[in-house]
């Protein structure tokens, strides 16, 4: 999202999911669609029977690469080298819009220079995928307009991510793919409501709609709305607030919702971490992991038994609505808040909420992009952001005749190798991912015992050259282990994956793939590098 | 390839012809002409080696296609209509205004983006009438007359890309077409700029999976799309939205093979043959109870009687002719008064039957009309999409409803029923094989109700088909005691001296027709059984 | 514009196909393979009409009206022809409408009432295959199919997957996966479109059997918690329970469609597993209580109420805010929660707290 911020000046998804069926070309890299966001995967595929060309950059050979006009099998982390060379295919044939480059961007020139020394060999070197593809592939997005582009934690969780997200940007603005319908740069989102939680400021750096903590500007308009003077010194992302308590400097937490202890890189970590604090609130709606090393465990409420909205990665905020109370004493966890906030000597008046509709009112009037969203408009349906006024429709693509920030910013972006390349003692690259039936920590997945029989247990995908070495044979038990800890899976051989590159999900918690990733993080997103681990496997006897 | 090429070509084979002789290949069905035939499609089957180009070319092959490549396609559609070529497959439409509408459809369309062909012109060999093998004949016989007729078509639609559905039943008519296609390919019959001319065109084969139905056109289209074969409603037509959503148009192997020859001997030669509205010759596959069954091509308009009686050599063991089923499945059972019908599209259409492919079957008084109605019926249910609930499930019922007749079970509720059945699905399906389907049921009812209403009212079944209906007796005004029934009798239940009248004891006799075969005096004779069996086995 | 008669009424129209325009205009025509969301297929001959030159009855669902034309689609031949195919359906569909969970809102049921079919002619064989409950969420129960190929369009035309197809021709042909296995068996994805577009009680809802017809249900219109998608859904509600998840047609970024979690995934709102009380550790409690406390299932817990839960969470809080700065505590809040619950989240940690130590797990 920083990347896209940088090169853009928003870090939301350019486009609509309608738009995308109105694509001649995807382009589709670090995301497997068709299991993490089903209903657009299948536009996707729609799309591509109606005719619409596909690129699929993944080192496993997911549902859409079968169907892909070309599949780029790189090796995780070499993303960055993929996009130059790209880039380098397509200014070297003059495929480049060179119109919307002139009128619309700036930085061409340093770009252009970087990307000059990224040649299809040299990229082939990198990346592993055959120089004729890459050729292929940068004629393929620039010739089919227009292109949109899709990706997703593939690209993002890794050390280089914010990077490589700058040059997926870069692509897109070589090809003049920005602000029309059917193109753009895409980002999907994995949860139902990331995009409100960081429009609505749940950012350390950020209050809602995107204003800088550290802007003066932003800062004195919140503390007037909200009657009270702020601090403008950004705070801790999700890892660095584990680093913290881990070294003592942060002693509570309250947690809402989330499950780090098995979704967070380096879980032995993060385990002493929460382990070393004097005090932790979690709330939630079942007892997860983490809730088991709270002090205070606070019962919330799940979608269908509260009011309120969620964005989607569309920027549409919807409403979601009451349909059943909460189980028992559990309460809509807004409600919680504002007790909570009462009891923290807060202006009491000022938690007094009659209904999230009017927590929407008072959001909408310090979040620019919300300002003309309010419940009752969208009992009509969902409108997508930014909506600056009551009047105002809704906006189905961003960057139209003009970027957020004025100009595209083209970046010069080099490659970043993972922080932990494989070597000897963990000759294996471990990615990790989501599958279609479960979802995250499974804490809600797990309780759905139909999805439980559709997929029972986690199982490591690995390609059978790499198998056939070590004796492990499909359902064999193997052991997985990296520099931080190690789990066993059942194995699960195929050519789908890359030989060198194992893949695990982090959907269950008896299969804790987070005991093994690094928490090293990427130097500006601070997302941690999920997507590369080296590790080592051997077969349980 | 130039004409001269082809001229030279034609000169050498035409030396090979002469010096081999002129001479009929062995080829099953397919035999000599026979006095009263025509021959225009059959032409080189057996006249040629079906595997050599250049014996085809040695019989003015590929000529036709270039003279036609002088000539603007509007002009080589206007002249395939003066010749009032109709679509051999069954319905009889123009073919010239089928080309037509694909043009037209193609020039209001622009051309696909990625170079895909923008039309495209398919053979139909998916020749699913049982007892029906013209067409295979044809792609045996003479497979270049079916690909220079695709050539012609394609180039007066607009279409650059053919294909051939043959089925798969049909190996020989698709190793022979496979050995075609490369040989006109070579010579530059097929392909690229052809004679110079700037027309493409090829051909691909595409192999049926054996259903009936994929002879339906939207069905053949969605076969070759890869998907089972399901007709579906028009509009739009093949014409408008076909192969790949493009301007198809889909032709019969017998039409396609007419082609060459309207153009090498023009238009009105070819509308010189048969009737006012049916021109040209028919194929016809004549099975059943007449002496000499096969393939035959006669011009149109021919009546039933020269066919079964001057070419076909009249009725078998000189029984008496009861009625002829023509066009298949879908078709009808026309009876005695209809055998001097001049035979055309309409007339049979009007007699509520088809020409169909060119299935006739010639039935005598042995052949049950109601068993026969069943027997097409369970045909068309079991080949029926099951897309269409009238179809599907109404055939079902239909055939229900015979065989229970059949087996001594039937009500004079059940006739009644039939008669809603037919009238509603004729109606109310979706395409020809469902509205069709009622037809073998509707002729036999129409013309043949006393065998229905004796086979409800009486359990009797008067052909000596319907087993538990009918039983035989000796006549002892005509039996002469030859013995030869008793000598056939597996049973031993025929009883009789020597030059006496013999006697069946129908308590023992299991009723299987061995008498009535063996007698040459017409001394037994089928009469209702003084108690109907019913409930009997399924039979066959 | 294209001017054409239905019933003798002069109708003006843009384009479409008859049944269109005749819905447009207030024109009931009858459909039981239609379906707004999946192409028309003209395949179950209710939508039958007379055009007037046209020598059979042609389906409105694919026919396009053209200038002049002349329809008719509640003549007494088209009534005939209509009830007619709902007898033959009827000849074989068991009709036991009592039990059978689709009761009041089927598309058979509903049209065999307003074509009065009250007994078939028909007397014959009857599919009699078992309910098929091998499979997870997804109940076939197959005799009751009446071959609309609802379910195998939606699985081409909406997702792509193409796990369904027709297997055998005539009276045998039916709705299979490839090689007829369970459907976990084919390259199924449990979306479920197939249930939501079966107008009959041959796919429904497994888990949901038993739990509520339609008209028992409210339906109350919300958006999915599983991906960023946004797929809105209704929820079916009967005595405060959730017992069933349909398809809203309207919804913008989904179109009616779902994925396997959306669609099936909602039986953990009402699993015993879910925390219905707040708890406090047990030794927290006793450092503050001085007593035993309220055993919770929880090992290591025990249940409180909300004020004192609150009261301690609040007051612990303060003292770490009060020892060691705003900065010594860190908010994690949540992409699962409302815009509303974020806000007042980043809310209670800037305004309340006074740190920007605030995130969650957009990133993980």
């Amino acid at each position: 999202m920083s990347g896209l911020g940088a090169s853009f000046g928003s870090g939301a998804m350019t486009n609509s999911i309608e738009d995308l069926a109105k694509a001649k070309a995807f382009f589709v890299i670090g995301s497997n669609t068709t299991e993490q966001h089903p209903v657009i995967g299948a536009v996707v595929k729609r799309a591509v029977r109606r005719g619409a060309k596909l690129i699929v950059a993944d080192p496993r050979e997911i549902e859409l690469a079968r169907i892909a006009t070309l599949h780029l099998a790189q090796r995780p982390g070499s993303d960055i080298a993929l996009l130059n060379g790209l880039c380098h295919v397509i200014i070297r044939e003059d495929l480049h819009d060179k119109k919307f480059v002139a009128d619309r961007t700036e930085g061409f020139d340093e770009m252009k220079a970087v990307v000059g020394t990224y040649t299809p060999a040299r990229v082939q070197e990198i990346t592993g995928v055959p120089a004729a593809d890459i050729e292929k592939a940068a004629r393929l997005y620039a010739l089919s307009k227009p292109a949109a582009i899709l990706y997703c934690m593939g690209i993002t969780q890794h050390a280089g991510g914010h990077a490589t997200v700058m040059a997926i940007a870069n692509l897109a603005m070589l090809c003049g793919n920005i602000g029309v319908e059917g193109g753009g740069v895409n980002p999907l989102r994995g949860q139902n409501n990331v995009q409100g939680a960081c429009d609505m400021g749940g950012l350390p750096d950020v209050f809602p709609g995107y204003r800088k903590v550290a802007d003066p500007e932003a800062r004195a308009s919140v503390e007037k709305a909200w009657g009270a003077a702020l601090s403008d010194k950004p705070g801790l992302t999700v890892v660095e607030m584990m680093n913290a308590a881990h070294e003592g400097k942060i002693k509570a937490m309250y947690i809402m919702g989330e499950n780090p202890l098995v979704t967070d890189p380096n879980l032995h970590h993060v385990e002493e971490a929460l382990k070393k604090l004097d005090f932790l609130v979690v709330q939630d709606i079942f007892f997860t992991e983490t809730a088991a090393l709270a002090d205070v465990v606070l019962p919330g409420a799940a979608f269908a038994e509260k009011d309120g909205t969620f964005s989607n990665t569309e920027r549409r905020v919807q409403l979601v609505r009451k349909a059943v109370e909460p189980p028992g004493d559990a309460k809509p966890d807004w409600q919680i808040i504002a007790e909570l906030a009462k009891r923290l000597n807060g202006d009491k008046a000022s938690w007094e909420y009659a209904s999230p509709a009017a927590i929407m009112a008072e959001a909408a009037k310090i979040t620019p992009q919300y300002a003309g969203i309010s419940h009752a408009r969208l009992e009509k349906g969902g409108i997508q952001w930014p909506c600056p006024s009551q009047d105002h429709p809704g906006t189905k693509i961003l960057h139209v005749g003009r970027f957020s920030r004025g100009l595209g910013k083209f970046s010069a972006v080099e490659t970043i190798p993972p922080a932990e390349p494989s070597d000897s003692d963990y000759p294996l690259t471990l990615t990790t991912g989501r599958r279609l039936q479960h979802y995250h920590s499974g804490s809600m997945t797990h309780r759905v015992a139909g999805l439980n029989t559709l997929l029972p247990e986690e199982r490591m995908e690995i390609n059978p050259c790499d198998a056939s070495p070590l004796g492990l044979k499909e359902g064999d038990m193997a052991v997985i282990s990296s520099r931080r800890g190690q789990v066993k899976a059942r194995v699960q051989l195929t050519k789908r994956i890359k030989p060198g590159v194992v893949f695990m999900t982090f959907h269950f918690p008896e299969t804790a793939v987070n005991l093994l990733t690094i928490a090293s993080l990427d130097p500006v997103a601070k997302i941690p590098e999920y997507k590369a681990t080296a590790v080592n496997v051997a077969r349980v006897e | 390839m130039t004409i001269e090429e082809l001229e030279r070509i034609r000169t050498e084979a035409r030396q090979i012809l002469a010096e081999r002789g002129e001479r009929f290949l062995p080829d099953g069905e397919l035999k000599p002409p026979r006095p009263g035939e025509v021959r225009v499609v059959l032409r080189n089957c057996g006249q040629i080696d079906p595997k050599r180009i250049e014996e085809y070319i040695a019989k003015e092959g590929y000529f036709a296609l270039h003279k036609i490549l002088n000539m603007t396609p509007e002009q080589v559609i206007d002249e395939t209509k003066r010749s009032g070529l109709r679509g051999r497959g069954g319905a009889g439409f123009p073919a010239g205004q089928k080309w037509f509408f694909a043009r037209q459809a193609l020039a209001s369309r622009p051309a696909p983006a990625d170079g895909a062909p923008p039309a495209y012109l398919i053979c139909n060999g998916d020749e699913g009438d049982p007892g029906a093998f013209m067409d295979r004949a044809v792609l045996e016989g003479d497979p270049h007359s079916v690909l220079e007729g695709m050539a012609i078509a394609a180039y007066a639609m607009g279409a650059t890309q053919g294909y051939v559905y043959v089925r798969a039943e049909y190996p020989v008519a698709v190793e022979h077409l496979q050995t075609a296609l490369p040989q006109a390919r070579r010579l530059g019959l097929l392909g690229k700029n052809i004679f110079g001319k700037g027309f493409d065109f090829d051909v691909d084969i595409r192999i049926g999976a054996g259903a009936f139905v994929c002879g339906e056109e939207t069905a053949l289209i969605d076969s070759i799309e890869g998907r089972r074969g399901e007709p579906r409603p028009r509009p739009p037509f093949p014409a408008v939205s076909g192969l790949w959503g493009r301007p198809t148009s889909v032709n019969n192997v017998e039409t396609l093979a007419n082609v060459p020859q309207i153009f090498l001997k023009g238009a009105d030669w070819f509308a010189g043959m048969g009737t006012e509205k049916s021109k040209g010759t028919k194929t016809f596959a004549i099975a059943g109870k007449v002496k000499n069954a096969g393939l035959i091509e006669v011009p149109m308009g021919i009546t039933m009687r020269e066919i079964i009686y001057d070419i076909g050599g009249g009725i078998l063991n000189k029984k008496e002719f009861k009625a002829a089923q023509t066009g298949g499945p879908l078709g009808g059972c026309l009876p005695a008064k209809y055998l001097d019908t001049p035979i055309d599209f309409e007339s049979l259409v009007a007699a509520g039957s088809l020409m169909g492919s060119g299935g006739l079957i010639v039935l005598d008084e042995n052949d049950c009309m109601v068993d026969v109605a069943r027997f097409f019926m369970d045909f068309t249910q079991d080949e029926s999409c099951g897309k269409c609930p009238p179809c599907w499930l109404g055939t079902k019922r239909l055939l229900e409803i015979l065989t229970r007749i059949t087996r001594a079970e039937g009500t004079e509720k059940d006739l009644e029923t039939l008669e809603y059945l037919t009238q509603n699905i004729s109606t109310a399906s979706l395409c020809a094989l469902g509205q069709g389907s009622v037809n073998p049921v509707v002729t036999t009812m129409r013309h043949f109700r006393d065998e229905y209403e004796a086979h409800v009212r009486d359990k009797f079944c008067s052909s000596g088909v319907c087993k538990g209906m009918f039983h035989y007796e000796i006549l002892a005004d005509t039996c002469n005691g030859c013995g030869a029934c008793r000598l056939k009798c597996p049973d031993k239940v025929i009883k009789g001296a020597k030059k006496a009248v013999h006697e069946i004891d129908q308590a023992n006799c299991i009723v299987c027709g061995d008498c009535y075969k063996a007698c040459k005096f017409a001394a037994i004779a089928i009469r209702p059984r003084p108690t109907p069996k019913s409930k009997l086995p399924e039979c066959g | 514009m294209t001017i054409l008669a239905i019933n003798g009424k002069k109708i003006e129209a843009a384009g479409g196909t008859i049944l269109d325009v005749a819905r447009a205009n207030g024109i009931h025509i009858p459909t039981l393979c239609h379906h707004a969301a999946l192409a028309p297929q003209g395949a179950c001959r209710l939508c039958l009409v007379e055009v007037k030159g046209m020598r059979v009855l042609q389906p409105a669902c694919t026919y396009p009206i053209s200038e002049g034309m002349d329809v008719q689609t509640d003549s007494p031949k088209v009534r005939t022809a209509r009830k007619f195919v709902l007898e033959l359906l009827l000849s074989d569909h068991p009709k036991d409408c009592m039990t059978c969970e689709t009761c009041g809102h089927c598309e058979l049921q509903d049209l065999i009432y307003e074509y009065g079919v009250k007994e078939t002619p028909f007397v014959g064989d009857r599919h009699l295959f078992p309910p098929d409950e091998r499979d997870p969420f997804i109940l076939r129960d197959m005799e009751k199919c009446i071959r609309c190929r609802r379910c195998i369009r939606a699985c081409d035309e909406i997702q792509a997957v193409n796990a369904l197809t027709m297997m055998n021709r005539g009276f045998r042909a039916k709705v299979a996966t490839a090689f007829d296995t369970r459907m976990q068996d084919s390259n199924c994805i449990f979306c479920g479109q197939c249930v939501s577009v079966c107008p009959t009680g041959a796919l429904t809802e497994k888990d949901s059997h038993g739990k509520g017809r339609d008209w028992q249900t409210t339906k109350v219109a919300t958006t999915c918690p599983y991906c960023g998608v946004g797929c809105n859904f209704d929820l079916n509600v009967r005595d405060g329970k959730v017992v069933k998840v349909t398809s809203a047609w309207n919804a913008p970024a989904n179109k009616g469609a779902l994925c396997v979690k959306g669609r099936f995934g909602w039986q953990f709102l009402h699993h015993p597993d879910r925390l219905t009380t707040p708890l406090m550790k047990t030794s927290f409690w006793k450092e503050i209580k001085g007593t035993e406390g309220a055993p919770s299932p929880y090992k290591g817990f025990v249940e409180t109420d909300w004020d004192t839960a609150l009261d301690a969470a609040a007051g612990r809080l303060s003292a770490v805010r009060s020892a060691d700065g705003p900065d010594a505590l860190a908010i994690l809040t949540s992409a699962k929660c409302t815009n509303e619950e974020n806000y007042l989240m980043q809310k209670l940690a800037r305004k309340e707290i006074g740190t920007n130590n605030i995130d969650h797990c957009a990133r993980l």
